[in-house]
């Protein structure tokens, strides 16, 4: 029988991606929670070269990287397909994909350690990313058309933690202006699956205000 | 209806190379067109709105952007030929793991070491060195990074034999023989001969650049 582990964090979004992933395919697996500040052997043995979680260890043979864990985890399980079949979509998934870790991840950690004017400019970067996501999702409901896939995954963390950044008083998005892209976050978070995969609200808000609160006195010490 | 393939490129980029040399190996025709980055086309603006960048694949009409996401799907539109990602998942998984990165790690290590100097030159140098050794480890006694035969990782790391060759050509003899030896192998492929720019051409234009940042 399979053997499926994931080593993650309960706040990781990276991590995140790849329960949704398993979840929507109906894989059974086992999670192993890691404290990052004391990594353990088995995390060091099956990550030497970034000792990060994600990892997804299946029949004893490790993937890290989690866009890289989601293409393996489609390949192998064959029910609901993430990636369509058509390589044109294909390559436009995995576009949006690597357009939320490239830019808009940075984009949006970057007004999150940030206030005042500084934190301004910065959301003209977030702005500028999600006008290109308003465009991609014209006549869509999701990025995957009418159900979720690949690219949503990849994107989910945005609907996910949106919340919790206005909670901490950062709001990274007006609906009057990304009525699209709204849309879809609340679409998304609608999703069983994502719905009861999602990490606990509180505690994600206080680690969050946390971190926040640690950059902003690293920039500004009194 | 025969295929019409674009490439819009610019002839020093090791992210264009992939691309030329995918294209090659699988006997892909294709226009070429040269982009002033300091003047970009039109075209490019509008086949790549989001990063502006090349290479980007235009294929009967449709852009596909992102080199490692062009070879990908060479790899799956011209699958008669030449498989460039390995047929098993596992391996597949380890290809793109791979390549993910010397992109990661690679990358910005190799323009430093072309675009500064002193020490924080000899850190990047360090740390492109070090990413190498790593993937080196990979190599192990295969031929290619793909096994027996080149594939999707060999051609993604082969762009940078430009770095390795002008700034560690004592180190690599000394420390990295497997790799010196593969990059023998690499070169002497009609299509990656073909795909990559000449060696002096090469110098040239980084000199060019170290010149524009007043460096000399």
């Amino acid at each position: 029988m399979a053997e499926v582990k994931l080593l993650k964090t309960w706040s990781s979004h990276f991590a995140l991606r790849v329960v949704w992933a398993l979840k929507l395919k109906g894989v059974q697996f086992d999670s192993i929670e890691e404290d990052l500040s004391n990594k353990s052997p088995l995390l060091l043995q099956h990550n030497p070269v970034y000792k990060k979680i994600p990892v997804l260890v299946h029949n004893g043979r490790a993937i890290s990287e989690s866009l890289v864990i989601l293409e393996y985890i489609d390949e192998t399980w064959k029910q609901y397909p993430l990636l369509p079949d058509d390589p044109y979509e294909r390559a436009r998934a995995r576009f949006w994909a690597k357009f939320s870790d490239d830019k808009v991840f940075p984009s949006i950690w970057g007004v999150f350690i940030k206030q005042g004017k500084e934190q301004e400019e910065a959301f003209a970067q977030v702005f500028e990313n999600f006008s290109f996501l308003e465009e991609e999702l014209k006549g869509k409901k999701f990025f995957g058309g009418e159900k979720i896939g690949y690219a949503d995954l990849a994107l989910g963390w945005i609907a996910e933690r949106v919340f919790e950044l206005e909670e901490i008083g950062v709001k990274v998005i007006e609906k009057e202006k990304f009525p699209l892209v709204s849309a879809w976050m609340q679409e998304f978070l609608k999703v069983p699956v994502i719905k009861e995969s999602l990490p606990p609200h509180e505690k994600l808000v206080t680690k969050m205000r946390g971190i926040r609160e640690k950059y902003l006195g690293a920039a500004h010490p009194k | 209806m025969a295929d019409e393939v674009v490439l819009l490129d610019f002839w020093p980029s090791m992210f264009g190379m992939r691309v030329r040399i995918a294209l090659a190996e699988k006997g892909v025709k294709y226009e070429y067109k040269e982009e002033d980055l300091k003047n970009k086309s039109p075209l490019l603006l509008q086949m790549n709105p989001v990063h502006k960048k090349i290479p980007v694949l235009i294929h009967n009409g449709r852009p596909v952007c992102e080199s490692s996401i062009i070879v990908q799907y060479i790899d799956e539109v011209w699958k008669d030929k030449a498989p460039l990602l390995p047929s098993d998942r596992y391996q597949r998984a380890q290809a793109r793991f791979w390549v993910d990165f010397i992109d990661k790690k690679m990358y910005d290590a190799s323009t430093k070491t072309w675009t500064t100097e002193g020490e924080e030159q000899e850190a990047a140098k360090k740390e492109f060195f070090e990413a190498l050794k790593t993937l080196e480890g990979q190599l192990g006694d295969k031929p290619f990074f793909g096994g027996d035969n080149f594939g999707y990782l060999d051609l993604s790391l082969i762009p940078f034999y430009y770095t390795y060759e002008t700034f560690g050509k004592s180190s690599i003899e000394a420390e990295c023989p497997k790799f010196k030896a593969w990059v023998k192998r690499c070169l002497q492929r009609e299509t990656i001969a073909k795909a990559l720019p000449d060696e002096k051409k090469v110098l040239e234009h980084a000199s060019g650049m170290r010149k524009n940042l007043v460096l000399e």
